[in-house]
């Protein structure tokens, strides 16, 4: 049996109420939002906090809408609610892509999209699809909010710009023509953490490529992003020698390290191939020529 | 801490400790052993209980955080002596053996149907996919589920046993703290 430590328990009405209840506890506060992480890390004696400070009571965190040609994911949004948000089909059809695979259809009916962000698993799905989109995180702490792009959220393995007396409040992912997205993960069964993924988000003129962002996930790539790949592509036609190409080099610059749900040399081999379908996928989206869901 | 948990209809008042889970709430404090407690670390599905609407996996859920909501428990599946079309399900077609994973996959079941009448074969696989069945494959499981779809579908609309979320629900004896583990 798993039992959490001794907790004591605060509900937040408001995020400046969060804030002071934050400043109030100091570091042994730690916002308690679907709990699906902190949770569990609580039964293993992993986290221990003082004070559990409960946001869910804050209906206003919890939204997905369009606004200054952007789409704003409120950080108390479920991950059923962006599963299920035409919205952000519509516009990223990255997110329904990796919704469709994280954890199973109970827990996303509770778990948070802020709060797996901040969790911030180095295997995390969404980490990776916004890293792709080259969103944008809003902070909020004491002296008011900042912007943190996502590809500079994350600091290390469970770990965020978010500091003690903070919390995220908001993601935003700006909008724009002619893209198309795609994420795919290999898993070894329903619901499991990927033994690799990849998410692609291209931006076409013509037939060349304008912009392209490549989010990996579980196999150490720096900030869940294939820099190198995306700087080969830029500028290249789209097309299979390029998608080939930048999956050769976004393998090459991984990290992946050989565990329980594979060796190195296998995720490796994923990266390659996950990366290249994408891009394809991707690429196809953009253009407009069909709406298919990747299979892997 | 003093929490108020409407269960299957009934307030319940009591004092708990903030790191109690809702499973051992429900199962240890009110005494409704229906909803069994697994893994204990949301992959199994067997706590599956319905916070306000949703199914959620109350292993990874605080009481605190239901204080003030309603928990729908599968003792609260029956209208009274009428069986859900989902339980007739399960026992017409043989869909549990071992029953552990019974109560989790009926609750989801349930919430399935409210949603889609009338679901294929596998979007009862999805919506089942986080809960885990050692027992039956899932054939079973799979075929109660598209059964009870079919008995609800059947039905004139007013005969339908489950029009809303029950009301009332049982009598809990207070303190029944004594459930075995």
């Amino acid at each position: 049996m798993q039992v959490p430590a001794q907790v004591e328990y605060e509900r937040a009405s408001s995020v400046e109420h969060a804030l002071t209840l934050l400043a109030r506890y100091g570091p042994g506060g730690r916002i308690l939002a679907g709990g699906h992480s902190l949770i569990p890390m609580m039964k293993l004696r992993l986290a221990q906090p003082e004070v559990l400070i409960d946001i869910n009571g804050i209906s206003g965190l919890r939204y997905i809408e369009r606004a200054a040609g952007e789409l704003r994911i409120g950080a108390l949004a479920r991950h059923a609610d962006l599963l299920a948000s035409q919205a952000a089909g519509d516009h990223f059809a990255i997110l329904h892509d990796a919704e469709r695979v994280i954890a199973d259809p109970v827990v996303r009916n509770w778990g948070t999209i802020g709060g797996s962000l901040c969790q911030a698993d180095p295997s995390e799905d969404l980490s990776a699809a916004f890293a792709a989109l080259k969103g944008s995180m809003i902070i909020h702490g004491p002296g008011g909010s900042r912007e943190v792009s996502a590809r500079a959220f994350h600091t290390g393995p469970y770990e965020t710009v978010v500091g003690a007396a903070e919390m995220l409040t908001e993601i935003r992912l700006p909008i724009r023509p002619n893209c198309g997205s795609a994420y795919v993960k290999v898993a070894r069964r329903a619901g499991d953490w990927p033994i690799g993924a990849a998410g692609v988000a291209v931006r076409l003129k013509g037939d060349l490529i304008a912009d392209v962002g490549i989010g990996l996930t579980a196999v150490g790539a720096a900030h869940f992003v294939a820099a190198e790949a995306e700087e080969f592509l830029r500028g290249r036609v789209a097309d299979e020698e390029a998608f080939a190409g930048a999956g050769e080099i976004a393998a090459e610059h991984c990290h992946p390290v050989t565990d329980q749900r594979g060796p190195a040399g296998y995720k490796r081999h994923l990266v390659r191939e996950l990366t290249a379908r994408m891009l394809r996928v991707a690429a196809r989206r953009a253009r407009g020529l069909d709406h298919v869901t990747p299979a892997p | 801490m003093k929490i108020t948990i409407t269960v299957n209809g009934t307030d319940h008042a009591r004092v708990v400790e903030p790191r109690l889970l809702l499973i051992h709430f429900l199962r240890d404090e009110l005494g409704l052993t229906g909803s069994h407690w697994g893994c204990d670390t949301s992959n199994c599905g067997a706590c599956v209980v319905w916070l306000d609407e949703t199914p959620v996996k109350s292993c990874t859920v605080l009481a605190v955080m239901a204080d003030g909501r309603r928990v729908t428990t599968v003792e609260g599946l029956a209208a009274g002596k009428a069986l859900d079309p989902v339980q007739e399900a399960f026992a017409a077609c043989h869909g549990l053996q071992c029953g552990f994973c019974t109560p989790g996959m009926m609750m989801t079941a349930r919430w399935l149907l409210d949603h889609n009448p009338d679901p294929t074969e596998e979007e009862v696989r999805e919506a089942i996919s986080g809960q885990v069945c050692r027992c039956t494959g899932y054939e079973n499981i799979v075929r109660s589920v598209l059964r009870a779809a079919k008995l609800e579908g059947d039905e004139p609309d007013e005969q339908r046993l489950r029009a809303a979320p029950p009301q009332g629900g049982r009598a809990v004896h207070q303190g029944a703290g004594d459930v075995r583990r």
